[in-house]
C-alpha cells in the first residue's frame, strides 16, 4: 500500500451495538423508503396515485375474506420454514437446503395418497404422512449435518446441493406417476375419493395450516428459549470451543439440530401437499427455502417477531401481484417490486451493523 | 471472524433475493376492469343473489352484468399464451362484455385461488387455458355450480360429469396437416434444385411432453409432408415444459446439426425460430406468425383460433343456456387457421395447395390419419383402443379406427393420438 494514502471521500466502519429503537428506526425508515421507492416507479409507469397504488397493495393482500386466507396460508408456510431455519441459524449452521427439505416431505407425502390411498383408513394416512414428511425432511438436512459434525464440510454448499438431488427425485417421480401419459403432470391426487386431504377445519380451509403453524411458532419460541437444548444450540452457535469446555457434545447437538431443522422444513412439505395443493410439483417450495432465510434473519431469529417479518413479505408478494393485476402490467413488475422491497430492506440491515463515515475538509477523521 | 460472517451474511440475503425474485409469488395479471374491481368486488357479490335469481327466470343477462374471466399459465411472452389473451380480449369486445384476465398463474392452487377469486369479483364463466390447470379448475367447479367453468385443452368434462365444467379444442391437427402441405412442397423444392437428395429429406421437430396432444400434433404435421414428399423421414426432440426458450432453442439447433433441413415446434417460445433464423433452415412455426423475426425461414404457421369458441360459450352462457362438455372446433367453425405463407420462403404454388387440401378435408374426401397413409411396426392398423377416459393406468378404453382412419377428437374434444408411427425418430422421450 502507498503510504502516501488520501482520505477516500467516505469509508465505513464497524458500529457499536445500537440499541433496539435506533435499530428498528432504521428498519422502520427501510420500509418507508420501499413504499415510497415502489410507488414512484408504479406511478412512473402507470400514472396513478401513490394512494391508489397503496389501497390496492392492500385490497390484494386483504381485500376480500379469500384474500386474507390466501394471505394468511401464504405467511403461514413461510413462517413454518422460517421456523425450521431458525434452530440451524442460531448454531451458526447455514441451512440453505429449506427448499429440497420442503420438495423431499411433499414428495413422501404424495407417495403415501397414491400408493396408500385406498389401503388404509383417512386418519392413518394423514399421521403415516405426518411422520413420513417429517423423517424426509430430517434424512434430507441430517446428511450434510452429519458430514459438518463428522468432516467438517462446507454446510452451504452442502444444503445447496440436496437441493437439487430433491428436485430431480421429484421429477423422476413425477414421470412415474402422471396423468395422462406424456403430461409430465400428476395433478389432484385422489381428487374424486379425497383420501389424504386434510379436513377443513373451522372457517376456510387455509384455517387448519395457519393454526398448526401458530402452535408450531409458540413451540419453537419456547424450545428456543427455555430448555436445555435451545440454550446448547445458542452456546455452540456463540463459539465451538467453549461449548466443547463447558461439556457440550457438539457434534450431537448439530445433528440433533438439522434433524429438527429438517423435519419442520418436511412439515411444510406436508402443510403444501396433503394439506392444500393435493398434488406434487418441482416447484411447490416456490423459493420459500430462500425466502424463508430473510424472514428469519430480519426476526433475528426470534419466532415472535417472524410472525411479522413473514407477514411484511407475503404482504408485499400478494400486494404486487394485486398491482400487477390491476394496472395491467405482467408478472415482472411485480417480481420488480418485490426486489426492491428487499434491496431496501437488506440495504437497513447495513446501516445498522454500519456507518458511514464522510470526509472532512480540514479535521482528520477518528475510527 | 466478524468480517467473514458478514460477507456470508450478506451472501445469503442476495441469495434468498435472487430465489425471491426468480420464482415469483403466484398470480399478477392484467385487466380491463382495472380499478373498478376493487370497490365493485363487495357490491357484485351482494347483487349476485339477485342477479341468480333473474338467471332463472331465464331473463338474458344483459351485456353489461356479465362478466367472465382467463386464467393463462403465461403471459403475452409465451405465443400459445398470448394466441388465447387476443381471442379474450377479441371475444368480449365484440360481445361488449368485460372481463377480468389473469396472466402467470401456476397450475397448482393458485390456479383455484384465482378461479375463486374471480367469482368473489363477480365473473359468470371462467375460462383456463393450461392443461395442469384442469384438476383446479374442477375444484372450483365443484364449490360453484352457479358458475361456468371451462378449460382449454383438457380431458376429463366428459367423465367429470358436472353441469358447469367443460372442455375445449380444435381439430389442430387438420392445420397441422395443412401446415406440413407446404412443408412437403418446400423439401420438394430443395430436392429439385439441388440442394438435398430424396434421402435427405430428414425434418426435425421440437415437442413439449410426450403427450398424446403433442404425439397427435407432430404425427399430423408429418403425415402431411409425407402426403407432398413421400421419402421425408422426421427426428422429435422433447423439452419436458410448454415454455422453456433455451431448451426449445438447443433442441432445434440440436436437429441442424444432426442434418435436419426444416424444422417445426409444439412448445410456446420463440426458441426454435429463434435458432432456424440463425441457422438459415425453413421454419414451420405454431401458435401465430413470426415472420417479423424470422423474414428469411417462416415459411406459414397454423394456429388455434379460440375467439369463435369464446363467443359460442359466452352467448350461450348470457342467454342461460348450457354447452356440452366437449368442444370441438374445425376449419369450419374457423377456429383452425393459417396465417399467410411467407412468399419469400414458401415454394411455389403452396398456397393453392393448402386451400385445395384444406376444401378435401372440409369434405371429407381426405383424413389425415387415413390408416393407409400410415403403419406402426411395419403393420397398417384395423383397430385401435384409445385413452379417451383418463385413468391412471392409461388404459385403453375407445375404439376409435372405423371407415379407414383414425377418428381423433371425436370422442372428446383433446387430442388421443399416441401411436408411433414408422419414419419418426423419438430422440429423447425422458419427459
Amino acid at each position: 500500500m502507498n503510504k502516501k494514502s488520501h482520505t477516500p471521500l467516505a469509508h465505513i466502519s464497524k458500529r457499536k451495538v445500537l440499541p433496539w429503537y435506533a435499530s428498528w428506526g432504521i428498519r422502520l425508515t427501510g420500509i418507508v423508503l420501499a413504499f415510497i421507492f415502489c410507488a414512484i416507479v408504479t406511478m412512473l409507469v402507470t400514472g396513478e396515485n401513490p394512494i391508489q397504488i397503496y389501497a390496492t397493495m392492500l385490497y390484494g393482500a386483504f381485500g376480500t375474506p379469500r384474500k386474507s386466507w390466501v394471505m394468511g396460508q401464504e405467511t403461514a408456510i413461510l413462517l413454518c420454514v422460517s421456523l425450521a431455519l431458525t434452530p440451524a441459524f442460531r448454531m451458526r449452521f447455514w441451512n440453505l437446503g429449506g427448499e429440497g427439505q420442503i420438495l423431499i416431505g411433499g414428495l413422501a407425502c404424495a407417495a403415501c395418497m397414491i400408493l396408500l390411498g385406498d389401503k388404509v383408513p383417512n386418519a392413518a394416512l394423514i399421521l403415516i404422512m405426518l411422520i413420513g414428511s417429517m423423517a424426509a425432511g430430517a434424512v434430507w438436512a441430517m446428511i450434510p449435518a452429519i458430514a459438518k459434525a463428522k468432516w467438517n464440510t462446507n454446510e452451504t454448499l452442502f444444503t445447496l446441493m440436496m437441493n437439487y438431488v430433491a428436485t430431480q427425485l421429484v421429477a423422476y417421480y413425477i414421470i412415474i406417476w402422471e396423468v395422462p401419459k406424456g403430461s409430465g403432470k400428476i395433478g389432484i391426487i385422489n381428487q374424486s375419493t379425497e383420501a389424504g386431504w386434510l379436513p377443513q377445519v373451522g372457517p376456510s380451509k387455509y384455517f387448519l395450516n395457519i393454526l398448526i403453524v401458530a402452535i408450531l411458532t409458540a413451540l419453537v419460541y419456547v424450545y428456543m428459549n427455555y430448555s436445555k437444548q435451545g440454550y446448547e444450540i445458542a452456546v455452540v452457535g456463540e463459539s465451538e470451543k467453549t461449548a466443547r469446555y463447558v461439556g457440550i457434545k457438539v457434534e450431537k447437538v448439530i445433528i440433533r439440530t438439522l434433524i429438527l431443522s429438517g423435519a419442520l422444513c418436511g412439515l411444510a412439505g406436508f402443510l403444501l401437499v396433503p394439506g392444500t395443493n393435493h398434488t406434487i410439483t418441482t416447484t411447490i417450495a416456490g423459493g420459500r427455502g430462500f425466502t424463508a432465510v430473510m424472514v428469519a434473519w430480519l426476526a433475528k431469529f426470534n419466532p415472535i417477531a417472524m410472525i411479522f417479518s413473514s407477514l411484511l413479505l407475503a404482504f408485499f408478494g400478494r400486494g404486487s401481484n394485486e398491482i400487477s393485476t390491476v394496472f395491467g402490467l405482467n408478472q415482472s413488475f411485480s417480481d420488480i417490486l418485490t426486489g426492491i422491497v428487499l434491496f431496501f430492506i437488506i440495504g437497513s440491515e447495513f446501516f445498522i451493523n454500519y456507518q458511514i463515515h464522510f470526509r472532512k475538509s480540514t479535521a482528520k477523521e477518528g475510527k | 471472524m466478524r468480517k467473514k460472517i458478514s460477507v456470508l451474511l450478506a451472501a445469503l440475503l442476495c441469495a434468498s433475493m435472487i430465489a425471491a425474485c426468480g420464482s415469483g409469488s403466484s398470480a399478477p395479471a392484467t385487466t380491463a376492469a382495472a380499478e373498478e374491481n376493487a370497490t365493485e368486488a363487495a357490491e357484485a357479490a351482494e347483487t349476485e343473489a339477485a342477479e341468480a335469481a333473474e338467471t332463472e327466470a331465464a331473463e338474458p343477462a344483459a351485456a353489461a352484468d356479465f362478466k367472465v374471466g382467463f386464467i393463462c399459465l403465461h403471459d403475452e411472452n409465451s405465443t400459445y399464451d398470448l394466441n388465447f389473451i387476443n381471442a379474450a380480449k377479441q371475444a368480449c369486445e365484440e360481445l361488449g362484455i368485460e372481463y377480468q384476465l389473469q396472466t402467470n398463474v401456476p397450475e397448482g392452487q393458485e390456479c383455484y385461488d384465482v378461479a375463486c377469486e374471480m367469482v368473489d369479483a363477480g365473473c359468470k364463466a371462467i375460462f383456463a387455458d393450461s392443461f395442469g390447470h384442469e384438476d383446479y379448475m374442477i375444484q372450483a367447479a365443484k364449490e360453484f355450480p352457479e358458475v361456468q367453468f371451462c378449460h382449454s385443452t383438457g380431458t376429463k368434462a366428459h367423465t367429470e360429469g358436472l353441469d358447469n365444467y367443460h372442455n375445449a379444442f380444435a381439430s389442430i391437427y387438420e392445420g397441422r396437416y395443412l401446415a406440413g402441405v407446404a412443408a412437403g412442397l418446400k423439401l420438394n423444392e430443395m430436392i429439385a434444385n439441388g440442394d438435398i437428395t430424396e434421402d435427405q429429406a430428414k425434418i426435425g421437430y421440437v415437442g413439449a411432453f410426450t403427450y398424446a396432444e403433442v404425439i397427435s400434433g407432430y404425427t399430423s404435421f408429418y403425415l402431411g409432408v409425407k402426403s407432398q414428399c413421400p421419402t421425408v423421414t422426421m427426428e422429435v426432440t422433447f423439452t419436458g415444459s410448454w415454455y422453456d426458450e433455451t431448451a426449445e432453442k438447443e433442441g432445434a439447433t440440436k436437429l441442424i446439426q444432426d442434418g435436419c433441413v426444416l424444422i417445426s415446434q409444439h412448445a410456446d417460445s420463440m426458441g426454435a425460430p429463434t435458432a432456424c433464423e440463425n441457422a438459415g433452415v425453413p421454419d414451420v412455426s405454431y401458435n401465430g406468425s413470426t415472420i417479423d423475426a424470422c423474414p428469411n425461414t417462416f415459411i406459414v404457421s397454423s394456429r388455434i383460433d379460440w375467439a369463435p369458441y369464446y363467443k359460442e360459450a359466452i352467448t350461450a352462457f348470457m342467454n342461460g343456456e348450457n354447452i356440452d362438455a366437449d368442444w370441438t372446433g374445425n376449419l369450419a367453425t374457423g377456429s383452425v387457421v393459417l396465417t399467410d405463407v411467407n412468399g419469400n420462403v414458401a415454394a411455389e404454388g403452396t398456397q393453392e395447395k393448402i386451400d385445395e387440401v384444406k376444401a378435401a378435408l372440409e369434405a371429407g374426401t381426405v383424413h389425415v390419419f387415413d390408416t393407409a397413409n400410415f403403419t406402426v411396426d411395419g403393420q397398417t392398423l384395423e383397430s385401435y383402443m384409445a385413452d379417451v377416459d383418463t385413468d391412471a393406468n392409461y388404459e385403453g378404453d375407445t375404439e376409435v379406427i372405423s371407415d379407414g382412419y383414425f377418428h381423433e377428437s371425436e370422442y372428446r374434444s383433446a387430442p388421443y393420438f399416441d401411436l408411433q408411427i414408422d419414419g419418426i425418430t423419438l430422440l429423447d422421450t425422458a419427459f
